[in-house]
């Protein structure tokens, strides 16, 4: 244990250079090599660790290829036969022996941290509670402690520890958010999945789908909000107001026997599909068209509104909310109008 | 109809080789395809389903359809010659298995043009392969297609497991046989034991599709991680399959060209067997976010890694071969050594993801698509280029070109690690796998657009082998019998391409790499273990290709058995399992006739044998 322990030490310079190194690479709120949490931290470090290991055991089968392939090229006219040699017993036990002390030295902290993540807090009663439910090809995430339920936009208190239950209405999806944590499997009812992470630092990072759903399984993106407790609070109250629907006493009835037929605003309306509450505060329309208004990087959310509800399908091929126009029998001004009116339903 | 009938083993390799290269040729275009899709972000290029089909059908075609029968192409022509045998164990055998396959892959590939291709992954994950989430006939394709095709694997396999055990040439023991031998011989092992869990597994997933039975139905308590436990026991071992008999060629290349014998022969023996054992023991490292818990993942992460030092035995080994040695630059070895950093490369990227936490990150992303196409395509391809190029001139009696050969090398393996190398970093900095497209400003555009580029390149090198090939089979069929020189194996002691029945005399072998042996003793040939005598062959027959064709027919009938047609005809002949009959009966009615009809063969005499 005591060899494993130095050999790691002399690995460690390179370790940090390497972190130094692939820090660089990708965006803050999405790669894995910049790691914005303690589980996506634990394993970075075992990244590193690996990386290091291989590229020194890379360094030595390179080094040594390219002495032969120099050194002992075949020269013009060398017609005489080299020495057969069958074999090389300390030479064997050499290259079985290292290779089984690196791979002991990259299991023991991996043995390590697979416990460590399989601690999933579900019975912490300091940790947020939240039942995540992938749907081809959309995200539920209900607060079982506060009976909120929301959709795309998983906003949680920086800090603490979120403990999830995980499970799927239809396929395998896989709920990822690169640079908080690794992802798992959503299976369907009967293998539930239960793990934890956290993030420390305020900020949006985002979350992807990672298990082919169907078509459109590389736009079942999501978001992570992590905000002050203060603010989660009062997220958690305003998601609970009652409803306000459209001024418009046609347009409301419209709205109610059209889409929360599937939908949910506040007390309203049934929630089978994503529910809409809030739908103003949210970081994007259908996971995938950014609401921005500066219009660097997206839409303002009014745009992206009107994009998805003229032509669902064209979003997200495969998915199954019925086209607004052709199947629920709006009218363009009609969508228009609920469009208008989910971008104005902004929480505190 | 000379190559419908044949049992000759060097020519059913013949019909291997071109199968499969006619499949990979496919499996290639899809991935081309593939990666003009994700030339840059919210491509157009293809539709999502589109897509789905195009992952499918490559990851698929590539390892059941493309270098499968490659393998078994090479292992075919070169086996029976390496041990000194006449023929394979059983030649009717043989052909059925090969028409098998044919028929499989052709019924796998008609998806195409009937109604839509299989959508779900290669991987065929339920629920997402159900008929609930995949209504169109392609799963059923990919289930029935496989099962056909898996038939004649298996077949194979069997086929060289008993030609190995018992038609080594006397004095041939085990630990005399040639590395490419050995390689074979654990592989079919591998095949007769990893293959029945995927039939079983697609035999299951037919009934739950066709038949409405609820294996994998998790409303009626199915389980889908069911199927992949199911897949990856035989799935695993499948990777061992491929890489394995790379392994064996690669073993008989570097020696040839270095002019040495395989350091560490018997270690390299152990080697390959601890790796094909313990190849069984790590199916669930597929598995680590499915929420197998702590327990399960830590036993699967340390077993795998282990994997690792029956692996860096081997690489070191083929260092230490070279060493000392004359090294020679032809394209054959250029391949060979081309392979070994390549293939490290994949092992260690291997390595890292056997750890379990770090696999959380990099499992379904690019970082795997990396992997395992550095291992897949920078192993095993680069080592059937070297057994190819290797072995041409014995299969056909022609040397390829080595210019245009080196040309091949040299856009081959760049353009692969072009394509390869960054889809690590893609990995890592957050693209998933099997997505169709991505959004803009994720970092992730430069990357994709250097991979496509890297994809073409290899296109390139594809094409000027097939150009190679085409020039070459115009020149005359004139290889020396021992085109290299350096030749070590019982293969380069008959012409080439060898005849009909191979060794006029049996060969006695009096240790490892027989032939070199018996060159440094001064000897030009082998020494005969038998007086020239009569040579019993098999008779051709139109049998194996009656019996794959009647299941080919049988499986389309049985596809199609619940469907509506708007033809009454077509109606009444599928639903009431007519067309399914009527090829059991074209199959069995086969069986039949070569049980009742005794054939024994004919006789190449003597004289004859002088004669030429
Ligand atoms: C011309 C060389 C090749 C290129 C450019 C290429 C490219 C690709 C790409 C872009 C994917 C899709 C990745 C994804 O989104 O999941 C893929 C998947 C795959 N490839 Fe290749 N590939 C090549 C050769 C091969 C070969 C020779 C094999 C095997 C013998 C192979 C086996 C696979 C497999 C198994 C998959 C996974 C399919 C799935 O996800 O269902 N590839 N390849
Ligand atoms: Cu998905």
């Amino acid at each position: 244990m005591m060899k494993t322990w130095q050999a790691g030490k002399r690995l460690l310079p390179m370790t940090a250079a390497l972190g130094l190194i692939l820090a660089g690479c990708g965006r803050e709120d999405l790669s894995v090599l910049r790691p914005q949490g303690p589980a996506a931290e634990s394993s970075f470090d075992l990244m590193k660790l690996a990386i290091t290991i291989m590229v020194a055991v890379l360094l030595v089968v390179f080094t040594i290829a390219a002495y032969v392939l120099i050194r002992f090229r075949r020269k013009p006219g060398q017609r005489e036969v080299p020495e057969q040699v069958e074999g090389n017993f300390k030479l064997e036990v050499i290259w079985t022996v290292i290779p089984l002390i690196l791979v002991v030295i990259l299991a023991v902290p991996t043995v390590k941290a697979v416990f460590a993540a399989g601690n999933d807090h579900a019975d912490d009663p300091d940790a947020v509670k939240v039942k995540v439910t992938g749907h081809q090809y959309w995200w539920e995430f209900e607060y079982t402690d506060y009976g909120v339920k929301t959709a795309q936009d998983l906003v949680i208190p920086a800090g603490k520890d979120i403990a999830f239950e995980l499970r799927t209405a239809d396929v395998l999806h896989s709920f990822w958010v690169p640079s908080l944590s690794g992802k798992i499997d959503t299976n369907p009812d009967g293998t539930v999945n239960r793990f934890s992470f956290s993030a420390p630092n305020e900020g949006v990072y985002r979350g992807k789908c990672a298990e082919l759903c169907g078509p459109s399984h590389g736009f079942m993106e999501f978001k992570v909000k992590s905000v002050s407790e203060a603010e989660f609070e009062q997220w958690l109250a305003s998601m609970k107001a009652p409803a306000v629907l459209p001024e418009d006493p046609q347009l409301a009835e419209t709205f109610r026997s059209a889409c929360l037929r599937c939908h949910a605003v506040g007390d309203q309306g049934l929630a089978v599909g994503p529910d809409l509450t809030g739908f103003g505060s949210r970081e994007s329309v259908a996971g995938i068209l950014l609401n921005d208004d500066t219009g660097a990087d997206g839409a303002p959310i009014l745009e992206n509104l009107q994009t998805w509800l003229h032509d669902p399908e064209s979003v997200k091929p495969g998915n199954t909310m019925p086209d607004p126009k052709a199947d629920l029998g709006l009218t363009d001004e009609e969508i228009d109008g609920i469009a208008e009116y989910l971008s104005g339903l902004t929480l505190e | 109809m000379d190559w419908i009938t044949t049992v000759d083993h060097k020519k059913i390799a013949i019909l291997y080789l071109w199968a499969g290269g006619f499949f990979f040729g496919i499996g290639g275009l899809e991935a081309i395809l593939i990666r003009i899709q994700l030339i840059k972000p919210m491509n157009t290029f293809l539709d999502a389903q589109t897509f789905n089909e195009l992952i499918t059908m490559h990851g698929t075609t590539m390892i059941f359809l493309g270098v499968m029968p490659v393998i078994f192409a090479l292992m075919n022509a070169i086996i029976p010659l390496q041990i000194g045998a006449r023929d394979v164990a059983f030649p009717f055998l043989n052909a059925l298995g090969f028409w098998t396959f044919l028929f499989g892959g052709l019924l796998l590939n008609l998806s195409w043009v009937m109604g839509g291709a299989p959508d779900a992954g290669w991987t065929a994950y339920t629920p997402l392969s159900s008929t609930t989430y995949s209504a169109t006939h392609g799963v059923d394709f990919y289930t029935i297609g496989l099962q056909i095709a898996g038939l004649g694997t298996l077949i194979g396999g069997i086929n060289f497991l008993a030609t190995i055990i018992t038609m080594r040439a006397p004095g041939m023991s085990y630990m005399r046989m040639p590395m490419f031998a050995w390689a074979t011989f654990i592989t079919s092992a591998i095949i007769l034991f990893a293959f029945p869990a995927i039939t079983v597994g697609l035999v299951l997933l037919t009934f739950d599709r066709i038949l409405g039975a609820n294996f994998f139905n998790p409303e009626t308590g199915g389980n889908p991680v069911l199927w992949q436990h199911i897949f990856w026991i035989f799935g695993h071992p499948e990777v061992y399959i491929l890489i394995l008999p790379a392994f064996g060629i690669i073993s008989e290349v570097i020696p040839t060209f270095s002019r040495k014998r395989l350091f560490g022969y018997s270690s390299m023996v152990f080697a390959t067997l601890l790796i094909a054992f313990l190849g069984f023991m790590v199916w669930a490292h597929h598995m680590f976010t499915t929420g197998l818990g702590p327990v399960a993942n830590a036993l699967f992460s340390v077993s795998t890694m282990l994997i690792a030092v029956p692996t860096g035995i081997k690489i070191f080994n083929w260092l230490f071969t070279m060493w000392g040695g004359q090294v020679r630059f032809t394209t054959p070895n250029l391949f060979a050594v081309g392979f070994i950093p390549t293939f490290t490369m994949g092992g260690v990227t291997g390595v890292m993801l056997a750890s379990a936490p770090a696999d959380f990150q990099f499992h379904d992303t690019y970082f795997v698509v990396a992997h395992f196409h550095y291992v897949i395509v920078g192993g095993l391809v680069l080592g059937l280029f070297a057994g190819l190029h290797y072995w041409w001139p014995k299969m056909f009696g022609r040397m390829l070109s080595e210019t245009l050969g080196k040309w091949t090398f040299w856009t081959f393996i760049i353009g692969f690690h072009l394509t390869f190398f960054v889809q690590h970093f893609l990995g890592l900095m957050g693209m998933q796998r099997r997505v169709f497209t991505y959004l803009p400003n994720q970092q992730f555009d430069t990357l994709n657009l250097v991979s496509t580029v890297g994809a073409g390149l290899m296109g390139v090198g594809m094409l000027i082998f097939l150009w190679n090939i085409y020039i070459t089979s115009r020149k005359p069929a004139d290889a020396a019998d021992d085109p290299w020189e350096d030749g070590r194996t019982l293969e380069w002691t008959i012409s080439s391409p060898p005849p009909e029945y191979n060794f006029k005399q049996t060969p006695l072998v009096r240790g490892i790499d027989a032939f070199w042996k018996e060159k440094l003793a001064g000897h030009q040939a082998m020494t005969p273990s038998e007086p020239v005598g009569s040579i019993h062959m098999p008779s051709a027959t139109l049998l194996p290709f009656l019996m794959s064709v009647g299941i080919f027919i049988a499986g389309l009938g049985f596809m199609f058995s619940r469907d509506t047609f708007g033809s009454d005809v077509l109606g009444f002949l599928f639903n009431n399992y007519i067309v399914t009959g009527l090829g059991l009966v074209i199959t069995f009615g086969s069986m039949l006739l070569r049980s009742l009809f005794d054939d024994h063969g004919w006789h190449i005499e003597p004289e004859e044998l002088e004669g030429r």
